[in-house]
Parts: C-alpha cells; structure tokens; sequence
C-alpha cells in the first residue's frame, strides 16, 4: 500500500498554473527524488503535501487518509516531517531547543521524555557542539543541518527534504548522504529535492521530474537521465 | 542512528537564579510587613506599582511571547471593574469575592472578542483590539444603574465592611481606610507575585517552549505540531483573567468609576506598553525594572504638567535607540544575567561512553 498518494493535485496562482495534475504515490520506506529546473513547482509540490498551501483541485492521501483540506499541523502529527528550502530556525531558542520543540510536540511526547532523542538526533546531524547557542547564530551549513535535525525530531514516517545539499563541499555532502542513508535504512520513506544529483541518486530508487508544474517522467535514475525529454528540458542539452 | 545516551543532563537554573529565588524570598517578606511599617500613602503608591507590574507583565506576556500586540487591554481593566463594581452595588457582594468573579468575567468576554480580533494580524489585530474597547466602553456608559456616562461611586460600608477589615481594626489597631487599604495591598501582592509564578511556570513548561517557537516563527512552528492558534487564545484568556483581576483590584482601591476613566487607553496600555518596552520585552525582569522606572519617572515629573508626558515620550525615545531590548534586555546583554532563566542547556556530554563514529560532518 502506498505511505502517500497525490491524485490529480492542481494550484494556480492567477494565470500561473506552479502544480498542473500532480499524480504519483510513495511507498513506505521509499525513498523518491524529485528534480526540475528553477521554477518548475518543486517547492510548491512540497507546500502542497504539507499543506502550507492549499491544493486548488485534487486529494492528498497519506497512511490511508485523506489529507486534502488538513492544516499543516495536524499533518506533521500525522507522521510528515519537512524541511524548508530556506532555513526557518526558532531564532532566539537555542539549537538544543530548536531540536526539542519537534520532538516534544511533534512527536507528542513529554518535554524531558523527548531530551534523549533530541540530543541523539544532535549528535547524527553533528550539531551537538553547538546545542546551547541560540540558532540565530548558525551559519547557513548549520542552519540546513538544524532542518533536518527537526524534521526527525519529529519521527516522521515519511521526511521531506527540500534542497539541503546545496552549497556543501564534497566531505560535507558525503557525511549528509550518509546521515540521510541511516534514516531511510530505518524504514522511512523520503521525499528529497535536489539539484545535487549525484548526492540524490546514491539515495533515491526512483526519480520524479517536474517543469512548469507537470510531472514529465517518473521512474528509475538510469532511465529517467538518459531519456530525451530530460536532457532536453532539465539539462538544457541539444539532443 | 539513536545512541544510547548515558551522561548529560538539561538545566535551565544558573548560579543568579538560585540567588535571586532567595533575593525575592526576602523581599515578599518584607513586602508582606509593610503596612505595619510605612505610613499609609506609601502603602497606596506600592499598591500602584503593584498593580501596574500585573498588567506589564501581562502584557508582556500577550506580546513579548505570544506576538500579540494588543492595545486594547484596557477593556479587561474597565470590564473588570465594572463587573465588580456592578456585583458590589447591584448583588450585595463582598469587593474581595466580587474582584474573582471579575476576572472570570474578563476571561468570558475574552472568548468573543478573540473571536473577532484573532482574524487580524499585526497592525490590524491592534487596531482591532482597540476597537474592541471602545465598543465596551459606550455600551458600560449605558448601564444607568452604574451611573452612565458619568460614573458611580462604590458604596462607604462597601470597603468599610470588606472580609477581613473587620479583623485588622480589631487587630491591629487600623482605621477602617487604613485598614482597606492594606488588605488591597496584600491582594496586589499576591496577585502580582501569583502572576509571575505563573508565566514563570509557563515559560518553563512544554507550553511555554511552543510559545516561544510560535513567537519566533509560526510557520516553521506549525510544520513540527505546535498548534499556533491555540497556544495564542490560551495566552490571550489567561492575560484578560488577569488584566480583569487587576483591573477590578484597583477600582476597589479608587472606589470610583467612570467609563472614560476605567476604560483609558493611556493608563491601561499606553502606560504599561512603555513600562515593559522600557524595561526589556520578552523577560520577566523586564516589566519588574520598567514598572519601578516608570513611578521614579512620575514621581519627578509630576510637578512639571504636560511636560511630564513629552519627558516620558523623550525617554522611550533614547531607550528605544540606544537599548533596544529595553534597560534589563541591555544588561542582560551584557552580562548575561538572568534572575528568570527558561533557557534548556545540555550539559555533559552525551557521546561519553558511546562507541566511535556517530555524528556526521
């Protein structure tokens, strides 16, 4: 059975149409990458499933019900656990406090039931060293780290990553990846838009790609990175 | 990936917090015993500061934690009041039982007008709040039974004959003004220190984490299960039952009441916005330092009219540019004091004992 199932998802903003009958499904534990160029809807496709923008026409269904018209709250309660493109820390609450916000209300536990998870989860995004210093004062790297440290503090079923390899060296995005690699290997199901390919593709079993809001090919990395319109549109390459 | 995690521990207390716990201990002492020391007019300017300090704080706490920039309070104040006063003159009742059921009041009116003004955001819920009073205001300054426009004052057995009065005249020698007067200041007392208990408690619970990530970015709030909405009408009800209390509190002092008066959006917000943006929004020492500058402030300049407002005007003026997280945030600052610590720290180490290879990057 599948863990989340777009049906036929649409949204306009005036004329623009940024999600254009989304339809795919996830499975649990599987782990999807969805690419595109700038601009194609990623982000929106994103805000749509989390519900931080409402779906025009369509359903949402994840874990068997159906989350259409479910503010975000109640779907990340629900097992969905994001990340946002732009870091969005607490910024006067320290990293530590950050972390235990998600996994206290998002994993509906007691504040002190949650303290061994959240520092556990500090110290998979290696974000322990600085536990006591208010989130404010992280740098950018810090910052994507921390969103993902949330995300799971959440104890999420299925875990949305929006872009957080982008700007990482090398030894960085191999340490991401490799973090990334333990959380799916635990049974949960990611979500993962990247433009860092070769990061995503050591990861995901199956690629998504999306330009002007429509799904233009689903299936294996191999495939969908030798198909024409692919390389066409997503690669701007001649063919 | 979860490591089993043997030696590390989460405090929020520091050396100065115990200190102050201890600094505060001895001053409610003393704060306790003071009608029995100064004379009665200090009694009535402590009372004052008291009063004013629950309203800061909260404010304080609708503002400074909650994000809700309210400048309508003062319908709590003059709602409280009028409840009070209306249960004293109408129902017979005692002032002292008729100030709780204000302040139950206050949080019962709270519900419909959060469900107006909770569509708003920023400068509109302001605006909206303060709109929300002056509705209240002219429908009260209809009610004849209380006096209409004009006002109504309590009646003199009213005060006279208040639970426990009786017992301090008995007692302790006290004149029967002398006597009210003390027992509202005892009441202030305990208000104002219950009011701090309870943000406190707050502020250190789950709860009180959830507010302050809501306070600092609802959206991302929202996406790790803070419920964001309810969190702000909770904060919202629990200030209006204060503000009620405290509003209430102060026209059993006064013992006289008008709409233009109970209702003022200068004594009842202006004022208290000042105190805690003075002093330093978002800490509890905020509203404490503000409150105490702001009677210095009034005290001097009492003599001078309305320069006394352009003074006051002047001051929040060079606190805003030169400190502004206000003087106790500025301190703070500095250094890194806090009497009122929520902060989680993790202390120790928890990778001791835990095998090689754990954190990434």
């Amino acid at each position: 059975m599948s863990l989340l199932q777009l049906e036929c998802v649409s949204k306009r903003f005036g004329a623009l149409t940024v999600a254009d009958e989304i339809s795919f499904s996830v499975g649990e534990g599987e782990a999807l990458g969805i690419i595109g160029p700038n601009g194609a809807g990623k982000s929106t496709l994103f805000n749509l499933i989390t519900g931080n923008i409402a779906a025009d026409t369509g359903t949402i269904r994840f874990g068997g019900a159906d989350l259409t018209r479910v503010p975000p709250m109640a779907r990340c309660l629900s097992g969905m656990g994001r990340t946002f493109q732009i870091p969005q820390p607490f910024e006067k609450l320290t990293v530590f406090e950050n972390v235990l916000v998600a996994g206290s209300f998002g994993a509906q536990r007691s504040e002190s039931g949650a303290y061994v998870r959240c520092a556990g989860i500090l110290a998979d995004t290696g974000l322990l060293d600085k536990a006591n210093v208010p989130a404010g004062g992280l740098t950018l790297l810090q910052r994507k780290r921390l969103e993902l440290a949330r995300a799971l503090a959440t104890e999420p079923r299925l875990l949305l990553l929006d872009e957080i390899a982008g700007g990482l060296t090398e030894a960085e995005c191999h340490a991401l990846v490799a973090t990334i690699r333990a959380i799916h290997a635990k049974g949960v199901a990611v979500i993962w838009i990247e433009h860092v390919l070769h990061a995503l593709t050591s990861i995901v079993e199956r690629l998504l790609v999306l330009n002007f809001g429509r799904v233009i090919g689903m299936g294996a990395p191999a495939d969908i990175m030798a198909s024409r319109a692919v390389r066409e549109i997503y690669l701007g390459i001649e063919v | 990936m979860s490591i089993a995690i043997p030696s590390f521990k989460v405090e929020t207390g520091t050396r100065a917090s115990s200190f102050s716990a201890l600094i505060g201990a001895a001053v409610l002492v003393l704060a306790v015993a003071v009608p029995f020391l100064v004379p009665r007019g200090a009694v009535q300017d402590l009372f004052f500061i008291l009063t004013m300090l629950v309203l800061a704080q909260s404010w304080n706490l609708l503002a400074g934690y909650a994000g809700l920039i309210s400048v309508g309070q003062q319908v709590f104040v003059g709602f409280g009041a009028y409840t009070m006063f209306g249960a004293v003159i109408l129902f017979g009742i005692d002032p002292i039982v008729a100030t709780l059921i204000a302040g139950l009041f206050a949080a019962l009116l709270a519900v419909p007008t959060a469900l107006f003004t909770f569509r708003l955001y920023g400068p509109y819920f302001a605006i909206g709040t303060w709109v929300v009073a002056e509705v209240v205001r002219l429908l009260l300054a209809q009610w004849k039974a209380l006096g209409g426009g004009t006002g109504t004052s309590l009646p003199r057995e009213a005060t006279r004959d208040m639970a426990g009065v009786g017992l301090l005249r008995d007692h302790f020698g006290m004149k029967a003004a002398e006597a009210s007067d003390a027992l509202t200041y005892w009441l202030a007392l305990v208000l104002a220190a219950a009011t701090i208990g309870l943000i406190y408690r707050l502020l250190r619970s789950k709860q009180g984490l959830g507010l302050a990530a809501v306070r600092d970015n609802e959206q991302a709030a929202r996406a790790v299960g803070v419920d964001a909405r309810r969190m702000k009408a909770l904060v919202y009800l629990t200030t209006a039952f204060l503000t009620g209390l405290a509003g209430a509190l102060i026209y059993v002092q006064k013992a006289r009441i008008s709409p233009d008066a109970a209702f003022s959006v200068t004594d009842w917000t202006a004022y208290v916005i000042f105190i805690v943006v003075i002093g330093g929004i978002g800490t509890i020492e905020g509203p404490i330092v503000g409150v105490i500058l702001f009677f210095l402030l009034q005290n001097l300049l009492s003599d001078y009219g309305s320069w006394y407002l352009l003074m006051l005007g002047l001051v929040g003026i060079l606190i805003m540019l030169f400190a502004p997280r206000g003087l106790w945030g500025a301190f703070s600052d500095r250094t890194g004091i806090q009497l009122f610590p929520v902060r989680r720290m993790l202390v120790g180490d928890p990778l001791a004992h835990t095998p090689k290879g754990g954190p990434h990057g």
